[in-house]
């Protein structure tokens, strides 16, 4: 199977234009539900954590719109940013969230949705014909992988946390 | 002229209201879902009505913008084919648990699917009653051991795809919440087949099915194509592991719609009879 199977097509620079804004503002989006949750489940440390994260991916998606100048990147990411075999890459795995997870949790999913844009963005750039959309998706891979640094020093101030991190003293119903 | 065609976004389906689900809940990707195929057929939200019954899933209706009713334990099917027979215009799509639509809603599940209503009705399996904190219900494996059935249930569980098979369902598949973009697909694929489709989602219950996070290592692509044949369906059906997943039943039965004559009933009279 190709490496960009179930991804949509970059058949061009708007292409590829558009699909990096949609990812960002599916990241923003994923980022803003599990603020709700955790919101929803009393856990504030982790609400500002993914608030701080979607403004951050809405900063990169202003980038994108402003980089593709008067081409309307978000109706054209509407019509053609499809990934229809996985979620976009960089939104979160909803099924790893938690209600007692820690900032250090957080930061993980992060890193692996930084991880699976980079992994993508390299694909463009493999597979392209386009020098255009080449160079573009190249400067894109070098501001995913200086992303996936900028997470790992966060981590920095976030150490993994102990084993029983999910005890809850208050637990919903005892299953023992 | 033309009449201009407005394109659906997934936001259009979404309501102000935010899910209270478990941070983890496979119930969150079904939301997903159930707006994705929404906008992939370009349904109007008000030409969509979502009914359900009680529990963590039935909670679906608040969630959307369309028309719904968030009715009584066990009794989606009942109101959903009620208000399919009336509105035959509408897309009707019910959504329900294990336990209100294999338990409390069991019968109903087995009528609805011979009487092949033209509607959807999408079942979130999470084997345990949830809401109510961790009973079993009747997909839970018998073995399941804890405070609330010690030693395990020692019942051998509930085959809901096969039930619907033999019951007369038109379409049947199962999904995996965590593959959210098939999911809608087969969803939309349910919604447009004519009859009564029913689509079970394995959806984990992280809070008191933990076990069930291993989930998405143990479904796989049903690895045959789908068949209209039911003896073949059957066969295949009995001897499934749970963890297929696909559309894996499309049949050609068709749907029941009564025709609605004018009715001689005086709804002054009628709403009498309600008042308190």
């Amino acid at each position: 199977m190709s490496k960009t199977a179930g991804t949509p097509k970059v058949a061009n620079l708007n292409d590829l234009l558009a699909i990096a804004y949609q990812i960002e503002i599916d990241a923003v989006d994923r980022y803003k539900l599990l603020a709700d949750q955790m919101e929803t489940h009393n856990n504030p440390e982790l609400v500002k954590v993914f608030r701080d994260l979607a403004r951050a991916e809405g900063i990169h998606g202003e980038e994108i719109r402003r980089m593709a100048g008067d081409f309307d990147v978000a109706a054209h990411a509407r019509q053609i940013a499809k990934f229809e075999k996985s979620e976009s890459p960089e939104e979160a795995d909803l099924g790893s969230a938690h209600y007692m997870m820690t900032p250090w949790h957080a930061l993980q999913l992060s890193l692996a949705g930084e991880k699976r844009a980079l992994a993508y963005f390299t694909s463009i750039v493999e597979t392209t014909k386009d020098p255009k959309v080449k160079k573009l998706a190249a400067e894109l891979v070098e501001e995913e992988a200086e992303h996936v640094a900028l997470v790992h020093r966060l981590l920095l101030r976030y150490p993994k946390p102990s084993e029983n991190w999910a005890d809850d003293l208050d637990p919903p119903v005892s299953q023992e | 002229m033309s009449a201009e065609v407005r394109a659906y976004k997934q936001a259009d389906y979404k309501s102000d209201v935010k899910p209270i689900w478990c941070p983890g809940c496979g119930d969150y990707h079904v939301l997903m879902s159930f707006s994705r195929a929404f906008a992939q057929l370009g349904l109007p939200p008000e030409q969509i009505a979502v009914i359900s019954g009680i529990g963590c899933s039935s909670r679906i209706p608040a969630y959307t913008n369309c028309y719904g009713f968030h009715g009584v334990h066990g009794r989606s099917l009942a109101l959903a084919a009620g208000l399919k027979v009336t509105r035959p215009d509408l897309t009707v799509v019910v959504a329900s648990g294990d336990g209100d639509g294999y338990s409390i809603g069991g019968n109903h599940f087995l009528h609805a699917c011979r009487r092949n209503i033209d509607m959807t009705y999408v079942v979130m399996d999470n084997h345990i009653y949830g809401m109510t904190k961790g009973q079993p219900s009747p997909t839970t494996e018998p073995e399941f051991d804890t405070a609330l059935s010690p030693g395990g249930t020692g019942v051998a569980p509930f085959h809901p795809l096969v039930v619907a098979l033999a019951s007369g369902a038109n379409f049947i598949a199962r999904c995996f919440s965590g593959e959210p973009n098939q999911t809608a697909d087969v969803l939309a694929a349910a919604i447009k087949h004519p009859g009564f489709s029913f689509v079970e989602i394995l959806s984990p219950c992280v809070t008191f099915r933990p076990d069930e996070k291993a989930w998405k290592d143990m479904v796989h692509q049903a690895p045959v194509t789908e068949t209209s044949d039911q003896g073949k369906a059957a066969r295949r059906l009995m001897t499934d592991d749970g963890f297929n997943i696909g559309i894996l039943y499309r049949g050609n039965r068709t749907p029941f719609q009564p025709a609605l004559g004018a009715s001689d009933v005086d709804l002054s009279e009628l709403e009498k009879e309600f008042e308190l």
